[in-house]
C-alpha cells in the first residue's frame, strides 16, 4: 500500500484551495452585477433613504473583500443567505430539498445511462468488423449530439403530443410515469461516452492470454463474455462516473424547465432570471462542493480498484 | 453545392499531399473517409451559409408580416414563418452567422492562443511556471461550466454594454448586439483553454527531452525558436484533434447559454433564441416545425463536428489505429 495515503492526502488538500478559489470568482462575479442584491429585491420604486438603510444594515456598502470575508464565515456556520423571492427564507432552506430532487433524477438517469451503455459497448465490441459495431456507435454518437433542450420537446412532441403515453409535465417521484422523459433524455448523451469506453476497453480485454485460454478450455461464449471478459473491462469506466454526473447536471438545467420539475436547474433558472443572487451563488458553491468531492473520491475509489494508476500517477501530478 | 466544394478541396488535397507533408498525407487519408467527407462538406456549407448570411438570406431576420403569421412551407416561405411573421429560413441562415461568429472566435482565442501558449509554457518552462498555469487550470476545471458560464454572462453583460468603446465598435463593424458576442466568447474561452493545455503540456514534457530538442539548444537555438521551430510543429496533431473535438461542445454551449437567456438576445438571431421560443407546449401542440427545423441543423451541426473529430482522431494520432 506504499504511496497511497500520501496521495489521498495530496488529493484532499486541494479541496479547500480550490473552494476558496471557486467561492471568491462566484462571489466577486456576483457582486459586479447590476445592481445589488437590495436594489434588485425592492424594484423599481424604492426609496433612497431606506435603500441605503437596509444596505447598510446587511453591509453592503463595505468594500468587496471585507463582504467575501463576512460570506465565508457564514457559509462555514451553515448560513448561505437568503433569498428574496422566497420572502427572505434562507437558501439552504431552499436548495437543498430541491437538490434531493434533482438527484434522484440524476440517479435514474445514471443508471439507464450504465445500464444501457455496458452491454451496448460490449455487444458493438464482439460484432466488431460487422455493419453493427459501427452502426451502433454512429447512431450513439448521434444522440450524444443532439442537445437536451432540443430532445426534451422533440419527445414531448411524440410521446406526450402524438402518441398520448406520458403525461406533459410535473413530478412525482421516481416511481411515477412523469419521471420517463426527463430521464430517457438525461441519459441518452450519456449512454454513447459509457458505451464506446465500452467497447474500447472490450477490444483491450479481448486480446488477453485468459480469453483465449477460457475459450480454449470450452467455456460457453457467454461465459467467457460475462465472467472474464466484461469483469476486467468494467474497471475503466469507474473514471467515467464524473464526467457522467457533469453531463446528467448541465442536462438537468434543461430538462427541469421544460418538464416542471421543482429541483436545481428550474431553480437556478428562476434565480438568474430575477437576479435572486444568494440563491444563485449558493446554488454555484454546493454544486462546485459536490463536483469536487465526488471526483475526488472517484479518482480515491480508482486507485483501491485498480493499482496500476497510483504509480503511474505518483510520477506526474 | 456541397460536392462541388467538396471536389474542389479534394484536388488541393492531392497536391499537398503529392509534398508527402505529413499533414497533407492525413488530409488525404481523411478525404478517404466518406462519413468524414460528408460532415466537413456540411460544416462547410454551414460556415458560408453563416458567414455570407446578409447575400444568401432571402429575407432580414427581423423583416416582420403580421398578416402571415405561424405559416407552414410555401413558396414565398420555404419553411413557414414565425409567431411574428418572420421568415424561418432567413431566421436559420442568420442564426449560423451567430454560431460561426462564436465558434470561431472561441476557437482562436480560447481553444489557440491561451491553450495553446499557456500549455507550451507550463511544459516548456516548468518549475514555478508550470504549477501556477497547471493549478490556475485546475481551478477552471473544477468550477462546474455551465452555471458559472451563466453566472459569468448573467451578471457582467450589463457592464460591458455600458462600455463607451463597445458602442463605437458595434457601429463600426456594423454587427448588432456585438457586447452579447463578447461576453459569451470571452467567457466561454476562459474555460475552453484547461482542457487542450493540459494535453498540450503533457505533450511537452515528453518532447522537451527528446534528442531534436536537446540538440537544437546544444547548438544554441533560442526558447522561441526551440517553441516555434521544434515543438510547436511536432505537437499541431494534438492541437487540431483537440479543437475539432471541442468545436461541437463550443457551439452547444452558446446555443444553451442564449436560451437560458444570458446570451444572444432577440432579435438577434440565435438557434438557442428559437429553439426556446419553438420549444413551448402550446407552440410545439400547433407548430411544431418551429422546434423541428432549427433542431434539425443544430443536431446535424454538432453530429457532423463530432463525426469529423473522430475521423481526425483516428488519421491524426496513431496510436488509435
Amino acid at each position: 500500500m506504499q504511496g497511497i495515503l500520501p496521495y489521498i492526502l495530496r488529493r484532499l488538500l486541494w479541496v479547500p484551495l480550490i473552494l476558496i478559489a471557486v467561492s471568491f470568482i462566484a462571489f466577486t462575479v456576483a457582486r459586479f452585477g447590476p445592481g445589488d442584491p437590495i436594489s434588485v429585491a425592492m424594484g423599481q420604486f424604492r426609496d433612497p433613504e431606506v435603500l441605503a438603510r437596509v444596505r447598510h444594515e446587511k453591509g453592503l456598502d463595505k468594500p468587496v473583500l471585507d463582504q467575501y470575508r463576512i460570506y465565508v464565515w457564514n457559509v462555514l456556520h451553515g448560513d448561505l443567505g437568503e433569498s428574496y423571492r422566497y420572502g427572505g427564507r434562507p437558501v439552504s432552506e431552499i436548495i437543498f430539498p430541491k437538490m434531493w430532487v434533482s438527484a434522484q433524477l440524476g440517479l435514474v438517469a445514471l443508471i439507464i445511462t450504465f445500464g444501457v451503455g455496458i452491454p451496448a459497448g460490449i455487444l458493438a465490441a464482439l460484432r466488431q468488423g460487422s455493419w453493427m459495431d459501427p452502426a451502433a456507435i454512429s447512431l450513439l454518437l448521434f444522440f450524444r449530439s443532439v442537445p437536451v433542450l432540443i430532445t426534451v420537446p422533440v419527445m414531448l412532441l411524440v410521446f406526450v403530443l402524438k402518441l398520448h403515453w406520458f403525461p406533459a409535465a410535473g413530478w412525482e417521484g421516481i416511481f411515477d410515469k412523469h419521471i420517463v422523459i426527463p430521464a430517457l433524455a438525461l441519459s441518452l448523451p450519456g449512454i454513447a461516452g459509457v458505451a464506446r469506453l465500452m467497447r474500447a476497453t472490450t477490444l483491450d480485454v479481448l486480446k488477453e492470454d485468459y480469453v483465449r485460454t477460457a475459450r480454449a478450455k470450452g467455456l460457453p461464449e457467454f461465459t467467457v463474455v460475462s465472467r472474464h471478459v466484461a469483469r476486467n473491462a468494467l474497471l475503466p469506466l469507474v473514471t467515467i462516473i464524473g464526467i457522467s454526473l457533469v453531463t446528467l447536471l448541465e442536462g438537468a438545467f434543461f430538462a427541469e424547465v421544460l418538464m416542471g420539475i421543482p429541483g436545481i436547474g428550474r431553480e437556478a433558472f428562476d434565480s438568474v432570471k430575477s437576479r435572486d443572487y444568494d440563491v444563485i451563488l449558493g446554488l454555484a458553491l454546493v454544486l462546485a462542493a459536490a463536483f469536487i468531492v465526488a471526483n475526488i473520491v472517484i479518482d480515491i475509489a480508482y486507485t483501491f480498484i485498480d493499482p496500476r494508476v497510483r504509480y503511474q500517477r505518483s510520477g506526474v501530478t | 453545392m456541397a460536392e462541388a466544394e467538396a471536389a474542389v478541396e479534394t484536388t488541393d488535397e492531392v497536391t499537398l499531399g503529392a509534398r508527402r507533408s505529413p499533414l497533407g498525407l492525413a488530409l488525404r487519408r481523411l478525404l478517404r473517409k466518406r462519413i468524414a467527407v460528408l460532415a466537413l462538406a456540411f460544416i462547410a456549407v454551414f460556415y458560408f451559409c453563416g458567414l455570407f448570411a446578409p447575400v444568401v438570406a432571402p429575407r432580414s431576420y427581423t423583416a416582420q408580416d403580421l398578416d402571415h403569421v405561424f405559416q407552414g412551407p410555401s413558396l414565398a416561405h420555404p419553411l413557414g414563418t414565425d409567431s411574428l411573421g418572420r421568415d424561418v429560413l432567413s431566421r436559420v441562415i442568420w442564426a449560423s452567422r451567430t454560431t460561426v461568429i462564436v465558434t470561431l472566435a472561441t476557437m482562436v482565442t480560447g481553444g489557440l492562443v491561451l491553450s495553446v501558449s499557456l500549455g507550451l509554457l507550463a511544459g516548456y518552462m516548468g518549475g514555478k511556471v508550470d504549477t501556477a498555469i497547471m493549478r490556475v487550470g485546475d481551478v477552471f476545471f473544477a468550477l462546474p461550466g455551465l452555471p458559472m458560464l451563466i453566472l459569468i454572462n448573467a451578471t457582467l453583460k450589463p457592464r460591458v454594454v455600458e462600455q463607451a468603446w463597445i458602442q463605437n465598435l458595434q457601429d463600426w463593424l456594423r454587427v448588432d448586439g456585438l457586447a452579447d458576442y463578447i461576453v459569451i466568447f470571452g467567457a466561454l474561452s476562459l474555460f475552453a483553454w484547461v482542457g487542450g493545455a493540459r494535453v498540450i503540456r503533457s505533450q511537452i514534457l515528453a518532447l522537451r527531452e527528446t534528442e531534436y530538442v536537446v540538440a537544437a539548444r546544444a547548438m544554441g537555438a533560442s526558447t522561441w525558436r526551440v517553441i516555434f521551430g521544434h515543438l510547436l510543429p511536432n505537437v499541431s496533431n494534438i492541437i487540431i484533434v483537440g479543437l475539432s473535438a471541442s468545436l461541437g461542445a463550443i457551439a452547444g454551449t452558446e446555443i444553451a447559454l442564449t436560451w437560458f437567456g444570458v446570451g444572444i438576445h432577440d432579435p438577434t438571431p440565435s438557434f438557442g433564441v428559437m429553439l426556446y421560443q419553438g420549444g413551448s407546449i402550446r407552440t410545439l401542440q400547433a407548430y411544431p416545425q418551429l422546434l423541428l427545423v432549427p433542431g434539425a441543423v443544430v443536431a446535424a451541426l454538432i453530429f457532423a463536428f463530432n463525426l469529423l473529430g473522430d475521423a481526425l482522431t483516428d488519421v491524426l494520432t496513431p496510436r488509435a489505429r
